[in-house]
């Protein structure tokens, strides 16, 4: 490097600087492993400071198969398969798969079965739920609503536990019916199966315990200034983005389309119940908030008619031993906790499917981040992510 | 102090015993207190076994556990800086309370500048978190470790401003001169002796929690931490003895700034119709069960709010704390000359 001379450099001390000061943006790998992301997501993110210039997510991690394991299996054992593709609701899985095996054989569960398995879906969708009014505080740096909201949901889960044996995993439908757990060994043939002594009563009592953890939790979250400050108008989806974007579920309801299948197909008997859509006015994480803990109220009011109507008889349909299922195929889609869940099932006369192709929500929902989190703030990211409440096993299956 | 040099080392050697044998043990008691208060309100238990009797001894296993863990240099990280950034945390912290009177007599050292030394040297803890954030070799901790400086800048001022107020009504800016003050207060000719919380300074005592929340970097204002958005922020890569010392930091910061607090608003160690020794052991007591209260408030802040955002953060600080803080000023000032 060459001396100045000192009269150039003079002048150059004159000289505004005219050389911006770079920020090259960083790229901020958020996950697999991070307490925000619910399992093994990973977000590729561009920031620039605080603020989150693109998201690339990337999934696969929690692939595992189950559309390619489903094609050397029986259909009574895929049953165990896709109850873990949805672990907070395991139950409700079950029954788009299994009635679109039952439409097959055609056979139809007797009505005290229906009504067991609706039961049973709206308390699967009250302990999925109340799991999300645990996490999306906490996420927002609140940590105290997730003890009021898990305490309620454990009784949820005995229930569900004491009535199929297991809290996560029932495994419980057959086709052309349900299996309680209780009565099973040596017994079954002789005791005429039913549901354990005391349950419809225990689970109108937690209900009422349900409903009374919905008051306190508006109270503490949806009353909450600091909760509104943070949510009120950040990750707007309109309407018609979100149905560009194959959302379904609360998020879609939250955008304000009252797009419901327990009201459009009728895979269980909810045609005979009274119960609304709740949907929200702009489509933001507050409203996709609201909508859920509405869902929860529709939730008990629907489990209380079912439990007040539930018709006796047997609760299991005449089928046989070894299944073989005719030759054809099926789509049947339901009303998951997180959105459409749907089933295409091809036969062709076998006693294991041909192909099962399973339409989840979370992976729909999930693809709405890359448009929602351009120019988001790093603190909305994961305000936004907490409220689209995916589970990532339902994303990769 | 200008005796002897033997007096000095041993007078330095004394305070400093004397400080630490006062901020760690409160610390410790106000870990034990947000371990038992969250519990509540979360209707939890919290710790039951440790120790016999509540789980009293759980800040102390605790620290037990986190003295064996391996002390983790990352491979990336600016080896030095990173070491040492817990020891400026914690200096910062603990050289606030040289100045704390905890009764007449009982302050290791009476300064014509209190407030101004205090508020200096509460600084620095936040420069130690910005090195911690910077050397980690970690883009989380850099985030936080930015975060803290921005939050620093935003509300020291509210903090000094609610401090001056302070000083303009009490007309000194020694500690033991504000207690005194307060111990004498008047209003409209009437003697009331009331802490200053009570004559004129609610609008300064509310800025004084809301920024000193801030300083400590705790909910609604842990955007430092954020363990949802940064993993756990500037302390990502902390472990062991190192991680201990932020941790005991954060809480012997609390008690600092609650004896502050307590010492401004609320009538320090005074007790009326006491002087002398019996002040001196009475108002020690006196002033940390302020102490305690304010730390009360801060957990229960702590576990029922969410945090706000890093923006929402700045517009609370810039919009409404300093201008309100600078109203109070004009506010005590047009007072203590009309009156």
């Amino acid at each position: 490097m060459t001396q100045l001379d000192p009269r150039v450099a003079m002048h150059m001390s004159d000289a505004a600087v005219s050389v911006a000061l770079e920020t090259p943006e960083m790229t901020l790998n958020i996950g697999p492993q991070h307490p925000s992301t619910h399992g093994v997501l990973r977000l590729v993110a561009k920031v620039d400071g605080e603020r989150v210039e693109s998201v690339e997510p990337v999934i696969g991690y929690m692939h595992r198969g189950y559309e390619k394991l489903a094609e050397v299996r029986t259909y009574a054992q895929i049953t165990a398969l896709v109850n873990r593709i949805d672990w907070v609701a395991g139950f409700a899985n079950e029954i788009p798969f299994i009635v679109a095996v039952e439409r097959l054989v055609g056979v139809e569960a007797p009505a005290r079965a229906q009504w067991i398995r609706l039961i049973l879906t709206e308390m699967t969708r009250i302990s999925s739920h109340l799991l999300f009014m645990s996490s999306y505080p906490l996420e927002l740096g609140a940590p105290t609503p997730l003890m009021y909201a898990l305490r309620e949901r454990e009784h949820v889960m005995d229930l569900i536990e004491g009535m199929t044996g297991g809290r996560f995993h029932p495994n419980f439908n057959r086709v052309g019916g349900v299996k309680p757990a209780a009565g099973g060994g040596a017994n079954t043939k002789k005791v005429i199966q039913d549901l354990p002594a005391g349950w419809l009563q225990g689970t109108r009592d937690a209900m009422d315990k349900v409903d009374a953890v919905c008051d306190e939790l508006d109270d503490l979250v949806t009353g909450n200034e600091l909760i509104q400050a943070r949510t009120v108008g950040v990750g707007v989806i309109p309407a018609e983005k979100a149905i560009e974007f194959g959302m379904s579920g609360p998020n879609l309801r939250a955008s304000g389309v009252g797009f419901d299948l327990r009201k459009h197909e009728q895979v269980l008997p909810y045609d005979r119940f009274v119960f609304d859509i709740p949907t929200g006015a702009n489509g933001d994480c507050f409203d996709r908030f609201v909508v859920r803990l509405l869902e929860i109220r529709q939730a008990t009011r629907i489990v209380r008619q079912a439990i007040d109507t539930i018709p006796s008889g047997p609760l299991q349909a005449k089928v046989p031993r070894i299944l073989k299922v005719p030759a054809g195929e099926t789509y049947v889609r339901a009303e998951n906790p997180k959105g459409e869940m749907g089933y295409y099932v091809v036969s062709q006369g076998d006693r294991i499917p041909y192909r099962v192709k399973i339409r989840s929500a979370s992976f729909s929902n999930l693809s709405v981040l890359p448009w929602l989190l351009a120019d988001a703030l790093l603190p909305d990211l994961v305000a936004i992510m907490g409220s689209l409440d995916f589970v990532l096993g339902d994303v990769d299956r | 102090m200008r005796g002897t040099p033997v007096n000095f080392w041993l007078a330095l050697v004394v305070k400093v015993g004397a400080v630490l044998a006062v901020a760690l043990p409160v610390s410790l008691v106000i870990i034990f207190g947000e371990l038992k208060i969250s519990a509540h309100i979360q209707s939890r238990i919290g710790p039951y076994f440790a120790g016999g009797r509540w789980g009293w001894a759980q800040p102390l296993a605790d620290a037990v556990k986190f003295l064996q863990k391996e002390d983790l240099v990352p491979g990336a990280a600016d080896a030095t800086v990173y070491k040492l950034a817990p020891y400026v945390v914690l200096m910062g912290t603990l050289a606030t309370f040289v100045i704390i009177p905890f009764g007449p007599d009982l302050v290791p050292e009476n300064l014509d500048l209190g407030i101004f030394y205090l508020l200096a040297v509460s600084s620095l803890s936040t420069l130690g978190v910005l090195m911690a954030g910077w050397a980690s070799g970690n883009k989380y901790s850099l985030i936080g470790g930015l975060r803290a400086a921005a939050q620093l800048i935003a509300y020291e001022l509210p903090l000094v401003l609610a401090a001056v107020a302070v000083a303009v009504q009490a007309g000194t800016l020694s500690l033991n001169g504000i207690v005194e003050a307060q111990a004498t207060s008047e209003i409209f000719g009437l003697s009331l002796h009331l802490p200053y919380l009570f004559t004129g300074q609610v609008i300064g005592f509310a800025i004084f929690v809301v920024a000193s929340l801030a300083e400590l970097s705790r909910i609604p204002f842990d955007m430092p931490i954020a363990e949802s958005e940064l993993t756990m922020g500037y302390l990502t890569e902390y472990s062991g003895i190192r991680f201990t010392m932020f941790f005991l930091g954060e809480y012997a910061g609390m008690v600092s700034l609650g004896a502050v607090a307590s010492t401004l608003y609320l009538g320090g160690y005074w007790v009326p119709g006491l002087s002398g020794s019996a002040l001196n052991i009475v108002g020690a007591l006196v002033l940390l069960g302020k102490v305690m209260l304010l730390a009360f408030v801060f957990i229960w802040m702590r576990w029922t709010f969410p945090r706000l955002r890093e923006d929402q953060l700045q517009t609370l600080a810039w919009k409404w704390l300093i201008p309100a803080g600078l109203v109070n000023i004009v506010a005590t000032a047009i007072f203590k000359v009309v009156l």
